[in-house]
């Protein structure tokens, strides 16, 4: 049998540099050269183009567009697209109005990455699948039509949720959890003008065409995050489950933002946000659970059905087994950290 | 004992690494960070399939793409001379270098790109395109034991760790009280030193070459290269001044290293190659897949009455790669029955190499664990339980130890830890969410020195040079050899300069199997003791006292030669010089093995304590404390020697916790082969340390009193580590890593 020709080494096609002035600049470069991409810390972009996944002719640096601010303003907090992960998680509005995203953005990477990693490249960082990263396996994400790897190959890091058969791999990133929990929104621009794209309908489920993350256009600039002000500050938990303690991908992480209440009846959820990482090609909104818990007692019974109805419909695929159990336990974990509730 | 052993607040005084400064600051220079002239640049193109037969290697858009100078394959490979004199089936060989079309594993080199700068090789190398019939591979241990051979090499050494061998009856255990049978598995775990595998090759004519290499040995890859490309060996010089960790990776000459000396003769310029992280899981070896099956049998009281042990672990297809990772099962203990059998499978994987604690690391976890669930068996502490079958000679050889305080290891490590707060029952302990556990498991290995010279040369102003072809691969070789030199001679060690890691420099062996201190430090000692006869000798045309003066009491106090016994006999060092007018005294000493081995036998020993901490609800695990004792001897250089230990440490917990090669079998491929992927400890990841060494001297292996202590340190971290989370939880963890998912 002719075997198809592959190859296993890897390296970085040639390709232009240039330095977007402004949005509308970088709008042009995109709009003009399908094969142009925008190139923010880089930190996921490079490392892609070294492996050879990605091999865009020409990057467009949006580093010194004027997306860098962090702002309060009507209720909203929002997040320049070209801040860094490091300065962001670091704010003192941040810290004070959504410490959740800090807390979500700290456990990613490392500290060097985070120093480099942006805001929209973060939003729009790549699965860390096996078979994704190495060109020399199928992968229906990186080229559509030739199967995927994962199905039935090393499947550890694996959707449980929403995967369809042309891939199973998960959004990697943390931050994108805390987003979603905090019903943020993301501001773009592109040839059309403006827009908010709410953060769950920003990224996508993979079914027929994983080679589609997300719903924005091609030609469109991520510019912020608009992160509208809750009364969650007191009660938030980021729970990252991995394999090391630092600088690796999480197994499952569970974001959970709780509003409490002292009732008569003792302490009560008066509001709750839960998502879930490392479950789903997006980060995974626990809508469900959420309605479950909101208005019960806070108690250790309760997390327990709450986290039960959140695995409703899960599937695993062999070496991820075990994230059926491991992600009710840690969205469990989860609330009693962000509660307090330890029984 | 007296406070005789070293603990961590004992470092202070100690002298710090001869070379820490340079490496800190970027002052050493590893191979791949030389420059030469004319410097060009290689990248290896792997295969893509793991069994099968190239049909086709389309090298033209790489040969017209800028600043290619060339594309080498077997298609055109200036060939290995070697290959063509013998004619050996290619099992048994090491891979025999674009010598043909076969291929046996999956990323095995298949072309080699060289370019004008190293982006244009890699580039090259992407557009080379190879087609291939492919055949059905096999790379799955467990789906292929019936594949497992004996080792050919067993045959020739009977009672070797790799023959079948029976002590007393087989299958003893059968007839005890309480037994013990179980499976465990180490996966194949990737060295991944910090410096990447790299060579520089140049030629000089036809017949000249010289490498700027990796390498653990710099002689000994000299010899290696100079038989593959039928040179004489001093025509073929290796440098090797830094190496940036090794673990074993580094021992012996790999098809990357005959592929630049290929491309270098092709290109007639220098060629510098290095692997990238993602080559690392391919092209210098791993430590082995293992399966192991441990049977243990003791009477009630918890005298052990028989083992048995079998291991199998994966070779390559062309190669039989073997360890002894039954050797500890056959020593340890004081038993009087034991079985063991060693098999390998060959499988479509590249060849495994030792890596530190080769086999005794891998051994050690399944016997140590073992051993630990004997003890809940008996209900009986796992130290009392080493205590009552401590053997006091070896029962493998019968010879007595030439030293052993492993008994002062469990007592001082049991104090540091604070071993009574473990609860004998598993799983009781609960701090907060997490569970709270204690482990302990031993560690040896054998002691060795084997033949070194070294070259000293003593200059009138009061400075000594020594040199050493040994590599430091990171021990800290020359802060070592410093102190010892500068505690023999009695001068200040900032007088002393060792150089080393080149194949001009005296005979030295390689740096693996923890014997450069007793090898190379019995060398110096030698060269020091000549040195201070031939001053001495010199001394006595002044003062006839020195005629008679025993070396062991010459000292070179500031500037002056003393004798210990006679003050008055004082002599002015530079004085010395004046006859002949000389500058410089150069002298040599050499030492070698004697016949202690048949009279004692070596080891050194360690002994592990972990305090683990497992979350209830997620799984994961925490080691809060960590306690490590070794008996090596005495110790010659505190400070590097305690790097050494913690470096173990670290290495254990890695192979504990989160270690792991793993490989689709579908294709043959490493699936984690980069650093984001392949998980070694955070620094997030490591406790709080206790390094500590009983400091007692081996009276028989060498002048120093040492034993090694490069492999020891980290050979049964890792059982102590699942011992402590089995004491947390109650779950016996068999499959290394423990990670999260095990636990839940
Ligand atoms: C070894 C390693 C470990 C990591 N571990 C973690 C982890 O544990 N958790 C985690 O969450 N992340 C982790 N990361 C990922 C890291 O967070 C991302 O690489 C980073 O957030 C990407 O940001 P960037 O600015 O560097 O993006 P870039 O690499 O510059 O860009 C990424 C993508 O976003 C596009 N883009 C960037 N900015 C914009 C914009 N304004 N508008 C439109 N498109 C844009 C680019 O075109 C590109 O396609 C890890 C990364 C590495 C390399």
């Amino acid at each position: 049998m002719q075997y198809r020709k592959l190859k296993l080494e890897v390296a970085v096609h040639n390709f232009q540099y240039t330095r977007a002035k402004n949005a509308a600049g970088a709008i042009a470069e995109l709009s003009k050269n399908p094969a142009a991409k925008l190139v923010a810390g880089g930190t996921n972009l490079i490392d892609l183009m070294k492996y050879g996944v990605m091999a865009p002719d020409r990057l467009v640096d949006i580093n010194r567009l004027s997306y860098n601010a962090i702002q309060k303003e009507s209720g909203v907090l929002s997040i320049g697209a070209t801040v860094t992960n490091s300065v962001a998680a670091a704010n003192e509005m941040v810290l004070q109005y959504q410490p959740l995203l800090s807390q979500a953005m700290l456990a990613g990477a490392s500290p060097q990455l985070r120093n480099k990693a942006t805001m929209g490249g973060n939003l729009l960082q790549r699965t860390r699948c096996p078979y994704f990263y190495d060109i020399s396996e199928p992968c229906n994400k990186r080229e559509p039509g030739t199967g995927c790897g994962a199905l039935k190959g090393y499947n550890r890091m694996h959707a449980i949720f929403g995967a369809s058969d042309a891939c199973i791999a998960v959004n990697p990133s943390d931050m994108n959890v805390a987003l979603v929990a905090l019903d943020a929104s993301v501001q773009v621009t592109g040839p059309k003008g403006k827009r908010n794209i709410p953060i769950a309908e920003f990224h996508r489920l993979p079914g027929k065409h994983p080679e589609l993350d997300n719903t924005l256009d091609r030609r469109e600039v991520i510019t912020g995050l608009l992160i509208p002000d809750n009364a969650f500050s007191k009660h938030t938990t980021y729970l990252k489950v991995r394999d090391r303690a630092s600088y690796a991908f999480a197994l499952i992480s569970v974001a959970v933002a709780l509003e409490m209440e002292e009732t008569t009846e003792g302490t009560t959820i008066k509001e709750v946000h839960l998502a879930m990482g490392g479950v789903a090609h997006k980060p995974w909104r626990l809508t469900a659970a959420e309605q479950l818990l909101k208005g019960k007692k806070a108690t250790v019974e309760n997390f327990k059905m709450a986290a039960e109805l959140a695995m409703q419909g899960a599937k695993s695929y062999g070496h991820n087994d075990f994230k059926l159990k491991l992600a009710p336990n840690s969205i469990v974990q989860a609330l009693k950290t962000a509660s307090g509730i330890k029984a | 004992m007296g406070k005789k052993h070293l603990e961590n607040a004992d470092m202070a005084k100690a002298i710090s690494r001869v070379d820490g400064r340079a490496k800190v600051t970027g002052a050493a220079k590893y191979a791949a960070e030389v420059q030469l002239q004319d410097l060009t640049y290689a990248v290896l193109v792997g295969s893509t399939i793991a069994q099968g037969i190239i049909t086709k290697i389309d090298t033209q858009k790489a040969e017209w793409a800028p600043g290619v100078i060339a594309v080498i394959s077997h298609l055109n490979t200036p060939g290995v001379p070697e290959y063509k004199l013998q004619n050996q089936d290619v099992i048994q060989k090491q891979l025999r270098v674009f010598d043909d079309a076969n291929i046996y594993y999956n990323g095995q080199p298949v072309a080699v790109v060289i370019a004008d700068t190293l982006e244009r090789a890699q580039y090259g190398a992407s557009l080379v395109s190879v087609t291939y019939k492919k055949e059905q591979h096999v790379s799955n241990l467990e789906d292929n034991l019936s594949r497992a051979v004996v080792p050919k090499k067993a045959k020739a050494d009977p009672r070797g760790f790799t023959s079948d061998f029976v002590r007393g009856k087989a299958g003893a255990y059968l007839d005890a009280e309480v037994q013990v049978v179980e499976e465990y598995i180490q996966p194949s775990e990737v060295h991944h030193p910090m410096e990447l595998h790299s060579i520089i090759a140049s030629w000089e004519g036809n017949d000249k070459l010289t490498l700027v290499d990796k390498t653990q040995g710099s002689q000994q890859t000299q010899a290696s290269i100079a038989k593959s490309f039928q040179l004489k060996p001093e025509n073929v010089k290796v440098v090797a001044t830094y190496v940036g960790g090794a673990f074993g990776s580094a021992l012996r000459v790999w098809p990357h290293e005959i592929v630049a000396i290929l491309a270098a003769k092709k290109v007639q310029k220098p060629v510098k190659l290095v692997l990238s992280r993602g080559q690392m899981s391919y092209m210098v070896g791993y430590r082995p897949y293992t399966l192991q099956k441990v049977s243990l049998g003791a009477s009630k009281d918890g005298k052990l009455v028989g083992i048995s042990h079998e291991s199998y672990g994966k070779t390559s297809m062309y190669e039989e790669f073997t360890e002894n990772v039954l050797q500890m099962t056959r020593m340890m203990y004081d038993v009087p029955n034991i079985d063991t059998k060693y098999r390998i499978v060959p499988l479509n994987v590249s060849t495994p190499a030792p890596m530190r604690g080769p086999g005794e690391a891998t051994g050690s976890f399944a016997l140590e664990c073992a051993m630990d669930e004997l003890s809940y068996k008996l209900n009986m502490d796992p130290i009392a339980l080493r205590l009552v079958n401590y053997a006091g000679q070896d029962p493998d050889k019968l010879l007595p130890w030439s030293s052993n305080y492993l008994k002062d290891c469990y007592r001082l490590g049991a104090e540091k830890i604070g071993w009574n707060n473990r609860k004998a029952e598993a799983g009781t302990v609960q701090e907060g969410e997490w569970k709270v556990g204690y482990g302990v498991a031993t560690g040896t290995f054998g002691a060795f020195r084997s033949a070194a010279t070294i070259k000293a040369t003593y200059k009138a102003d009061g400075t000594l040079l020594l040199q050493s072809a040994i590599a430091d691969i990171g021990p800290g070789t020359g802060t070592a050899m410093t102190s010892i030199a500068a505690e023999n001679l009695g001068i200040d060690p900032s007088l002393i300069t060792f150089q080393l890691g080149n194949s001009s420099f005296p005979k030295a062996p390689m740096q693996g199997g923890s014997n450069s201190v007793a090898t190379v430090g019995s060398a110096v000692v030698a060269a020091c003791t000549n040195l201070k006869v031939e001053l001495a000798k010199r001394a006595a045309k002044q003062k006839q006292e020195w005629n008679n003066a025993v070396p062991a009491n010459i000292q070179l106090k500031g500037n002056e030669l003393v004798n210990s016994d006679d003050t008055a006999s004082k002599v002015k060092l530079v004085s010395l010089f004046t006859e002949g007018g000389l500058t410089e005294l150069v002298i040599e000493g050499s030492a070698a093995q004697g016949d202690e081995r048949n009279k004692y036998s070596f080891y050194s020993y360690s002994v592990h304590f972990i305090e683990a901490h497992v979350h209830e609800l997620t799984g994961v695990v925490r080691i809060k404390n960590a306690v490590s004792v070794v008996d090596c001897g005495t110790i010659v250089s505190p400070k590097t020697a305690r790097s050494q230990l913690m470096g173990g440490i670290v290495g254990g917990i890695g192979m504990a916790l989160m270690e792991e090669a793993v490989i689709d079998d579908r294709t043959g491929r490493t699936i984690n082969a980069s650093f984001g992927d392949y998980h070694v400890p955070v620094n997030a990841d490591i406790p709080q340390m206790e390094m500590l060494f009983v400091n007692e001297k081996d009276p028989y292996l060498n002048p120093m009193g040492s034993k090694g202590l490069g492999e020891v340190v980290i050979i049964g971290v890792a059982p102590a580590v699942a011992n402590a989370v089995y004491n947390a939880t109650g779950k016996r963890i068999r499959h290394l890593p423990i990670t999260p998912d095990k636990l839940i």
